[in-house]
């Protein structure tokens, strides 16, 4: 029994904190949350030399072959320091293909991908049915095509393929340039993650294995990403907060001083240490305890969701004013939090999967 | 990092395992003594196989078990519901406290007695003036040769009727600044300058007591550690408080998560559907199950820290006070659960919704709690 990261896993923390506060000081992350782009090839070509592009991705298709613990030490600290990029959402790629692309479709994305030349995304929201993972009414036409309007895929701009959820929990690969897809920016509430309208007119679809248990486990690492990533942000936030709450005066005395303030931190911390309990877990439990792995992960995701903006939220408070202003810096961690509280079902929907799965 | 048990300690959950589906005598009897004399009886069968004092050095009657093997033990004698031991104060705080600041003679002296349950402790802490500003307490003891002679007034004193003995915190130097000034003494409860007068509680039970102190003598080698640092020894009596008894509540918790669960599959709501088809009431016990494992797990990473580093992590100053939330709000959706029901007194989760109100004041108030997390944990200016 021992509930601590392994000195490989250390180092992977150490480096990716390291690496990711000498790169994206905050006034690196604002000017990137104002681009269109939101990163540079540079920045995601050192990403890539860390090997950050292919952590999931077998070593013999040149990744590093790891699991999923590995990919929630590095959420973990690109949450802490907002770092805009698009490893997530290749990432998901990765995950969606490595578990159940097909042969072929492994073989002409994975390496590319390990390597930094190629990047995916996943589209999983239709324009109007439901929020959940799963509630896809995309249906294959007879001609093997695709149409569909997906909203709020990430950073569809900037990848080579996107994925895109269907009815059934299929799921097909197109290639971004294909005919019949248009992409269209969508302003989010997170500025550091870029979000686009994908428009499918007849597109042609490859699809994936039908593979619902592998596409779960999938599913249930990436929710677990969005997890460590608010553990990560409502960290820095939480940080942030009682930084100014020793340093800030009021009535003479730091407002630090004052228990309706430190008692609101101490809440924060709670809050931050449960969410990075789970996220551990669930990335523990998603590598070596596959039957616990699902369950797990929408523990984490509920829990996280909902401490991520909750910490943000009051450290938002402890600021004050200067807290509400867009120069100061907490409003990027609140909109990322907020955000990941909404992706791949939010709490209220990973409650309910948790009642399930506990027999309630 | 590995969350499953090493070979060594799936042993030696399996021989516990084993013992305890052999040796644990069921539900206590109802009534206090009758209940006491059956804890007595189940803590010298533990004794007797080696089970008493499972982390405590060997040279005292203990097991020399790892931390992992004691919280193991913790969780196993809670999923099994044994009953408790009756010298559940002097094994969880008393005993650590002496190992810790004792001297060899009051190791030698104190402790098989704790195990065996031959000598039954009780803490006085806490007094009618002085809760959370413990510091501020009264009790006087004042020196008279080569002993010391107490006056005062104690409250909140679990088992003081069954105990032998109490562990003390007394002003000795009303000069002193207040934290300065004290000493931790273990008083002979069995003196008649010592009268116990036993507390109702909101429950209709008496598990508390007030004691009544009026010239008691305790002998000057009965001070643990040295006049004057009673309040460093008392802190290590309220560390062990919080810290070794987490792995059983987060236990006990699921246990009555899944007892809800059950009871909820078979009750029927205020709009006559299964209480379980309730979407509300489903968030409520999904909520209840994330913040039960969130009890676990931190209990584990704070254990590996202590492992690793020495010291607790963070997360070791939270477990008391999420805990006690936890609790609280596990009986209040029971409550909801129930309905109108809700307003009859029944012989289960009545008195758990009553008796868990004290959860968050009992082992240091949340305030108080909250407050060492800001000032301990994350710096911030102490508030006065």
């Amino acid at each position: 029994m021992n509930f601590g990261f392994s000195d490989d896993q250390q180092a992977i923390k150490r480096t990716a904190r390291e690496f990711l506060s000498a790169r994206y000081p905050l006034a690196t992350v604002r000017k990137l949350a104002e681009d269109d782009r939101g990163f540079t090839d540079d920045q995601w070509r050192e990403l890539v030399e860390l090997g950050w592009a292919g952590v999931i991705i077998p070593d013999d298709q040149g990744g590093l072959g790891l699991g999923a613990i590995e990919l929630v030490v590095i959420a973990e600290e690109m949450g802490y320091a907002l770092a805009p990029s698009p490893w997530f959402s290749t990432t998901c790629a990765a995950l969606m293909l490595a578990t159940a692309g097909t042969e072929e479709q492994r073989a002409r994305w994975l390496e590319p991908m390990a390597s930094g030349e190629a990047r995916g995304t996943l589209a999983v929201w239709d324009e109007r049915s439901g929020w959940a993972p799963d509630h896809s009414e995309v249906e294959l036409a007879s001609d093997g095509t695709l149409t569909a309007t997906k909203i709020a895929v990430p950073d569809a701009a900037s990848a080579d393929f996107v994925i895109v959820a269907g009815a059934d929990g299929r799921h097909f690969l197109h290639n971004v340039s294909d005919p019949g897809i248009t992409l269209v920016a969508e302003p989010g509430i997170d500025p550091t993650r870029k979000l686009f309208r994908v428009e499918l007119d007849k597109a042609a679809a490859e699809p994936l294995e039908h593979a619902p248990d592998e596409i779960t486990r999938a599913y249930a690492t990436i929710v677990t990403l969005l997890a460590a990533e608010n553990v990560g942000a409502a960290q820095r936030a939480m940080e942030m907060a009682v930084a100014y709450a020793k340093d800030r005066t009021q009535f003479d005395r730091p407002i630090g001083s004052y228990q309706a303030v430190s008692h609101r931190c101490a809440q924060m911390l709670l809050e931050v240490e449960g969410a990075r309990s789970l996220s551990y877990w669930a990335g523990w439990a998603l590598d070596n305890e596959p039957e616990t792995g699902p369950r797990a992960a929408s523990m984490a995701k509920a829990y996280a969701g909902d401490a991520g903006f909750r910490v943000a939220a009051s450290a938002l408070q402890v600021h004050g004013g200067i807290g509400f202003t867009y120069e100061h810096d907490l409003h990027f961690f609140l909109k990322r939090a907020h955000a990941n509280a909404h992706a791949f079902g939010d709490s209220r929907w990973h409650r309910d999967r948790v009642a399930d799965l506990a027999g309630v | 990092m590995d969350l499953t048990l090493s070979p060594a300690e799936e042993a030696f959950r399996d021989e516990l395992r084993e013992w305890l589906a052999a040796n644990n005598p069921g539900r206590e009897p109802a009534g206090d003594e009758a209940a006491f004399q059956f804890r007595l009886a189940w803590q010298r069968k533990l004794n007797d196989a080696g089970w008493a004092g499972v982390s405590w050095p060997k040279e005292y009657g203990g097991r020399g078990a790892t931390l992992v093997e004691q919280a193991i033990f913790n969780e196993e004698v809670v999923r099994a519901r044994t009953p408790s031991v009756a010298n559940v104060l002097a094994l969880a705080m008393g005993g650590p406290t002496v190992i810790a600041h004792g001297t060899e003679e009051q190791r030698k002296r104190f402790l098989p007695p704790i195990l065996s349950g031959d000598e039954i402790w009780c803490q006085g802490f806490s007094e009618p003036g002085a809760g959370s500003d413990l510091a501020s307490l009264k009790t006087r003891a004042v020196r008279n040769g080569d002993e010391w002679v107490v006056t005062g007034q104690k409250v909140w004193t679990t088992f003081a009727h069954h105990a032998k003995w109490c562990m003390l915190v007394a002003r000795t130097d009303p000069e002193a600044p207040k934290h300065k000034g004290l000493t931790y003494f273990l008083m002979d409860m069995e003196q008649d300058a010592v009268q116990v007068r036993p507390l109702r509680q909101i429950t209709g039970e008496s598990e508390f007591n007030e004691l009544f102190i009026e010239e008691a003598r305790i002998p000057d080698e009965n001070i643990i550690g040295a006049e004057g640092e009673g309040w460093g020894v008392a802190i290590t009596t309220l560390m062990h408080e919080r810290a070794t008894l987490a792995f059983g509540l987060q236990v006990s918790v699921q246990i009555a998560l899944g007892e809800l669960i059950e009871s909820a599959h078979e009750t029927r709501g205020e709009n006559g559907r299964v209480a379980t088809e309730d979407p509300v009431v489903r968030q409520h016990l999904a909520q209840l199950l994330i913040e039960s494992e969130v009890l676990r797990l931190n209990a584990y990473r704070g254990l590996s820290a202590i492992m690793r580093s020495g010291v607790p992590g963070p997360e070791g100053s939270l477990g008391k006070w999420h805990w006690s939330e936890v609790n609280q709000s596990l009986t209040e959706v029971a409550m909801e659960i129930a309905g109108p029901r809700a307003m009859l007194a029944d012989d289960n989760w009545t008195y758990r919704f009553l008796r868990s109100r004290a959860n968050s004041i009992e082992g240091g108030t949340t305030e108080i709690l909250k407050n060492i997390v800001a000032e301990r944990v994350l710096g911030l200016p102490r508030m006065r």
